[in-house]
């Protein structure tokens, strides 16, 4: 009787998860790295000073051997949708394929050209040439983030869509809500300020690296410098765009919020928990009101923070799960009958238009418009409606961290730029080293805010209209932990080889111009 | 302008653009047949490092038109990208990851601390040219043979019962893995290998200053031009007498119908002279440096460059135009993908279709850049001056 095969579904996302996560951790310096040496080499422009071609040169390299394997797992999340997310593909292709097809005509083939002048071109363009080529980098790899992002965020608020029963999908109705849905806008913001912030901590661990070996004084600190300007700028709005990106959430995807926030009984004046300790889950706690061993809680913050009124009702998982009549909140089982409507009524609409019955084409489709809003909700039909609540703990403690270390780098990044302003920082040994270790917290807090954003969605692939379970191709489940394996050992092993090139070419050092110090 | 356009009309414009786009793809497999012949044209360190950069400076945009390829693809006909790759997910996944492991080894190849060895590189870059060329080239082929697979957009109501809500359901034993065993599949497979490695040795002489090296690629572009030959004429004459998917304009419905692709050609003989003339450019371009052993020029490559462009465009409008079905199944011949039945809204590509005017822009700055950095011919002392290299 059990028509899904849930192992296939849960490897389907383990691989696109696992590729997801990989391709990230390459993506982001590739973003904030791309316009620091735009910064640089503009500096050198304008100075002619041949120190900042020196750092200019040295950062670009190590941009050269991260943007190599970042647009190697790229490609893979690419043709995934396909290979992977069958249904998904046609189900939304229509909508989702224009962004990726964008990204290539836009964004890619801007990078790609470039990024050949910004290697090559030194000697054989002009410097003006040479600094445009730089920023068209820059702009390049930002622009495609704009476009994916743009999907993506399309997958939590699906927007300027209307699903046509004729070719059972969802066809575009209005290209511009897609690309400035509210959720877009926020979301390209925070990924991409975001990783202004990682690089900015790359470049600025890197170079305390060398002042703590004594090396290269003046490279150094030129580095950090201009990184910790661009970093600290970077983290105010990420704040900012981080902060519009929760309320958008409350509003669309409650279940994530709730989760987010480990908040089971909703309330009013609801308290932002600022640090806890969960207890153990279990469907039984699911009444209780909360659901901590430990927290810090900060009174009305949550209120606000969700609907800017420390007033306001913040529902909760259990609301959200079993309803609740007094705040209008349906229950996932009724959501559940109104989906399984809907779907009937696709295959009513379409089998009466076969047999031309055009009474009963005109009510399945009312009764069907009237239910697509819970679409997605009726491929649980009879099941347990709490496989509908994401994983909690993932959720709650990835979002404590990721703002935890959010504002540890804003601290880090003001006591850095004070030392460099009074010229002292190379004697702060203890401050240089922290600087070097804040490096891998970086890259921790970037890929915890997408597990936010992603575990926190589940199971929706496309928010209340299509879950994983109705998206996913229709492989042998072993096909998917074949590849899934082989990607792994493949990534993994592009990643030791990328990171031991990574700290060669940095102990190597900034180069002096002349062609012993080839690549 | 684009809204105005009948639905249909969109559709055959983004076919010529996806077509366009895989025969461009084609020809910048050039690349990748490159990557076979390190060690066949480059005899010492300083030979290979020659040939390494030349490629390594050209990769990006094999990879990034693929990219392209498939983001278009998705964007205007989404069926086929649900149908394809989640049907046939061995070939594809192989593809993916023979171009994976391309990105990082130029990079990384001759970088100190490299963790698995030079050697090790420079065989996956030769695996890249070897799997990829080929099985590109069979995946298009089954756009004339054929796949096992049945579409039935219904099976997205399935909520009960014991079969899983999936839209396109393939029936080939091998998840797309069957194609390589059809000969003329193959045969398509293997010319495009043989032409990226012709095209390798024309592009290698249009750029390199260097007797010796010049002499090998010669002999090269013999041995490699008669296989790509025979296995291309092999394929072109087995698609003129095979039958094709031929769709009825009115009832949709697909049927078999003998010589299809003989009377596509016929049908359109604008496709029919590009077909020809694209051939014609591709040998004249082989043979002209083969026949020739002073000075010939070395501009064989634009003209096998876009000899391939032509050809490779032409074939796939002979697959997808004059109600032809352009990813048939065999399986159920009315699961078949068309132009009409697997594309995008009006809407859609109508937006598409403005975005696709920015390609003479894109290919235009392409051409400035390159120009201003290919300015002369390569050789070590131009590799090692350079702050970067491969």
């Amino acid at each position: 009787m059990e028509h899904i095969n849930f192992s296939l579904v849960d490897w389907s996302r383990a691989q696109f998860a696992l590729t997801a996560m990989y391709h990230w951790l390459f993506v982001p310096l590739t973003l904030g790295l791309s316009f620091i040496i735009a910064f640089m080499e503009t500096l050198y422009y304008r100075t002619g000073n041949p120190e900042w071609k020196r750092i200019t040169k040295f950062w670009m390299t190590l941009f050269g051997i991260n943007f190599a394997i970042g647009v190697a797992t790229g490609i893979i999340l690419e043709f995934e949708f396909g290979t992977n997310w069958s249904n998904y593909s046609w189900f939304v292709g229509d909508i989702f394929g224009a962004p990726l097809a964008i990204e290539g005509i836009m964004a890619f083939f801007l990078e790609s050209t470039f990024i050949a002048v910004m290697f090559f071109g030194w000697n054989k363009v002009s410097k003006k040439f040479h600094l445009t080529s730089t920023w068209l980098v820059a702009i390049g790899s930002n622009l495609s983030a704009l476009w994916i992002l743009v999907a993506n965020a399309w997958m939590q608020y699906p927007a300027g869509m209307r699903f046509n029963p004729d070719t059972a999908r969802n066809e575009m109705v209005n290209f511009w809500d897609v690309l400035f849905s509210p959720v877009a806008i926020n979301k390209f913001f925070h990924t991409v300020l975001s990783a202004y912030v990682l690089a900015s901590v790359f470049v600025i661990g890197v170079s305390a690296w060398f002042l703590i070996k004594n090396r290269e004084q003046i490279f150094a600190k030129k580095s950090i410098k201009v990184a910790a300007i661009f970093g600290l700028a970077a983290s105010f709005l990420t704040i900012i765009s981080g902060d519009g990106s929760a309320r958008k959430m409350a509003k669309y995807q409650p279940m994530k919020f709730a989760a987010m926030e480990n908040l089971y009984v909703g309330q009013q004046n609801a308290p932002l928990v600022a640090i806890g300790i969960l207890k153990e889950d279990s469907k039984e706690t699911l009444h209780k009101k909360q659901n901590f061993r430990f927290e810090i809680e900060i009174p009305n913050m949550l209120s606000y923070m969700a609907f800017l009124d420390p007033n306001a009702y913040v529902p909760g998982i259990k609301d959200l799960v079993h309803g609740n009549p007094e705040h209008n909140i349906l229950s996932y089982q009724e959501k559940s009958e109104k989906g399984k409507i809907a779907i009937q009524s696709l295959a009513n609409y379409r089998n009466a238009k076969n047999a031309k019955n055009d009474s009963l084409v005109k009510v399945s489709l009312t009764n069907f418009e009237a239910n697509y809003p819970y679409f997605g909700y009726g491929y649980y039909a009879g099941r347990d409606m709490h496989e509908l609540i994401p994983d909690i703990p993932a959720t709650f403690y990835s979002f404590r961290i990721m703002v935890g270390l959010g504002f540890y780098f804003i601290v880090l990044f003001i006591v850095i730029l004070r030392l460099t302003v009074k010229n002292r920082i190379e004697k702060k040994r203890f401050v240089l080293y922290a600087a070097l270790w804040t490096i891998p917290l970086a890259y921790l807090a970037s890929e915890l805010g997408w597990v936010v954003a992603e575990v926190g969605r589940q199971p929706w692939v496309i928010q209340d209209i299509l879950p994983t379970i109705a998206a996913v191709s229709q492989i042998k489940t072993a096909s998917v932990q074949i590849t899934f394996w082989l990607f792994f050992v493949l990534f993994t092993g592009l990643l030791i080889a990328e990171i031991k090139i990574m700290v060669s070419q940095i102990k190597k050092g900034p180069a002096t111009e002349s062609p012993e110090n080839k690549l | 302008m684009f809204e105005t356009f009948s639905h249909i009309l969109l559709q055959q414009y983004w076919w010529m653009i996806v077509s366009l786009l895989g025969a461009i793809l084609v020809f910048l497999m050039f690349v990748q047949g490159g990557q076979t012949l390190i060690y066949t044209i480059g005899k010492t360190e300083d030979e290979r490092t020659i040939l390494v950069n030349l490629l390594g400076r050209k990769w990006e945009f094999t990879f990034t038109t693929l990219v392209t390829f498939g983001g278009a693809f998705f964007a205007s006909f989404p069926l086929f990208y649900s149908t394809s790759f989640g049907g046939a997910y061995w070939v594809w996944m192989l593809i993916l990851i023979a171009f994976v492991v391309q990105a990082v080894s130029y990079e990384y190849r001759k970088k100190p601390d490299n963790f698995l060895g030079k050697r090790t590189y420079e065989t996956l870059l030769f695996i890249n040219g070897l799997l990829g060329t080929i099985l590109i080239g069979t995946a298009v082929a089954t756009f004339f043979t054929g796949s096992e697979f049945s579409v039935d957009k219904m099976n997205l109501t399935r909520i009960t019962g014991d079969k899983m809500p999936v839209i396109s359901e393939w029936k080939g034993f091998a998840n797309g893995l069957e194609a390589a065993f059809n000969l003329q599949n193959l045969s398509l497979g293997l010319a495009v290998f043989f032409l990226a490695r012709v095209l390798a040795l024309l592009y290698f002489m249009n750029r390199i200053r260097n007797a010796e090296m010049m002499e090998r690629i010669k002999k090269q572009l013999l041995f490699n031009a008669i296989p790509f030959v025979v296995f291309f004429l092999t394929f072109a004459i087995w698609l003129m007498l095979s039958s094709g998917f031929a769709v009825n304009p009115t009832t949709g419905l697909v049927s078999m119908e003998p010589f299809k692709y003989l009377h596509n050609l016929i049908a359109m003989p604008v496709v029919a002279v590009l077909f020809v003339l694209g051939v014609a450019m591709v040998l004249v371009g082989i043979i002209r440096p083969i026949t020739c052993f002073e000075k010939c020029g070395t501009k064989g490559i634009w003209l096998s460059g876009i000899g391939t462009i032509l050809t490779v465009f032409s074939l796939l409008l002979l697959a997808g135009f004059n109600n032809t079905a352009y990813y048939p199944s065999t399986f159920d011949l009315q699961s078949s993908l068309t132009i009409q039945n697997s594309s995008s809204s009006h809407y859609t590509l109508t937006i598409m279709s403005y975005v696709s005017l920015l390609v003479p822009f894109v290919i235009a700055y392409i051409w400035y850049a390159w120009r201003s950095i290919d300015n002369k011919k390569i050789d070590i002392e131009e590799i090692q001056a350079e702050s970067h290299g491969y």
